[in-house]
């Protein structure tokens, strides 16, 4: 079943083409750039004062860290599926996968609202110390990422609902599939990072 | 059970094991905190890794963007590794 777009495509070859568009990819990166020098900044205020950041670190609770990280990357997973199933010109199929990268984003967001309600009600605020102004912050901007995404991926919903994806070039689904994707990805180097750094 | 061959698949159920392991394994107090953290952090830089050339499509890009992406890669790991290794 291995399909043209799961082969290995060697540099040179003129199969290979950019996903989605340049912008797009300005765009991510310019994101990610943002992030990078975030995740550095953390570091050096647990450089500064590691005792007050593992202290606090204890305050968090892993196992909503990594159910979120394995709600992600389903969410990815389906993002990933919906590409492959359009380029087949299978658009209820897309659909359904579309429509399970949203309810991922859903859960995410829920999840995060659980979380920072727990804290809240234990006292614990962005105003508590220097490591839960970057947890609140960082988490705060990312989920930010994910309402967002969320929101384009209803948006590909409906897309994918009145079949207005060329199969051959799904150029808008692509472009936001490399957005969710990257929203997964700063995830992955964020959840470690406040919840496991010890 | 076409869905179970795909290779996003092999590569998201990769990334749930790995994502498993990290969390609930290696956060223990099996090995010293600074080799559970320097391997949680490699791990995360493979899964990232494995996420920009799959899912991303990255591997299948000009060299140019596998060039960027894996350029920032390394740029955050090194800085997170080093500031936290110094």
């Amino acid at each position: 079943m291995s399909s043209e777009t799961d082969e290995f495509v060697p540099v040179g070859d003129p199969k290979r083409r950019l996903p989605g568009v340049e912008g797009v990819w300005v765009f991510v990166m310019a994101d990610m750039t943002v992030f990078g020098v975030l995740f550095g900044s953390f570091m050096l205020g647990r450089h500064q004062n590691p005792a007050l950041f593992d202290a606090s670190r204890h305050a968090l609770n892993p196992n909503f860290g990594g159910v979120n990280t394995l709600i992600l990357l389903t969410s990815s997973w389906f993002a990933a599926l919906a590409l492959g199933a359009v380029r087949k010109s299978r658009f209820g199929l897309a659909q359904r996968f579309i429509g399970g990268a949203f309810l991922c984003g859903l859960a995410f967001a829920v999840s995060k609202a659980i979380e920072y309600t727990e804290k809240l009600n234990a006292g614990i605020s962005l105003l508590t110390n220097d490591f839960f102004m970057y947890y609140f912050t960082l988490t705060g901007i990312h989920l930010f990422h994910v309402v967002a995404g969320s929101v384009v991926l209803l948006v590909l919903w409906f897309k994918a609902r009145s079949r207005s994806f060329d199969p051959q070039r799904p150029v808008v689904l692509e472009c936001g599939a490399i957005y969710w994707h990257m929203v997964d990805l700063l995830w992955i180097i964020l959840f470690p990072l406040l919840y496991l750094v010890r | 059970m076409e869905l179970l061959r795909k290779p996003a698949t092999i590569v998201w159920a990769a990334l749930m094991l790995a994502t498993c392991a990290t969390t609930w394994l290696l956060s223990g107090n099996s090995v010293t905190p600074e080799v559970a953290t320097v391997a949680i952090l490699l791990i995360a830089a493979v899964k990232v890794r494995l996420v920009m050339t799959h899912f991303m499509e990255v591997r299948r890009a000009p060299l140019a963007l596998r060039c960027v992406c894996d350029g920032w890669l390394l740029a955050v790991t090194a800085l997170i590794l080093t500031v936290y290794l110094v």
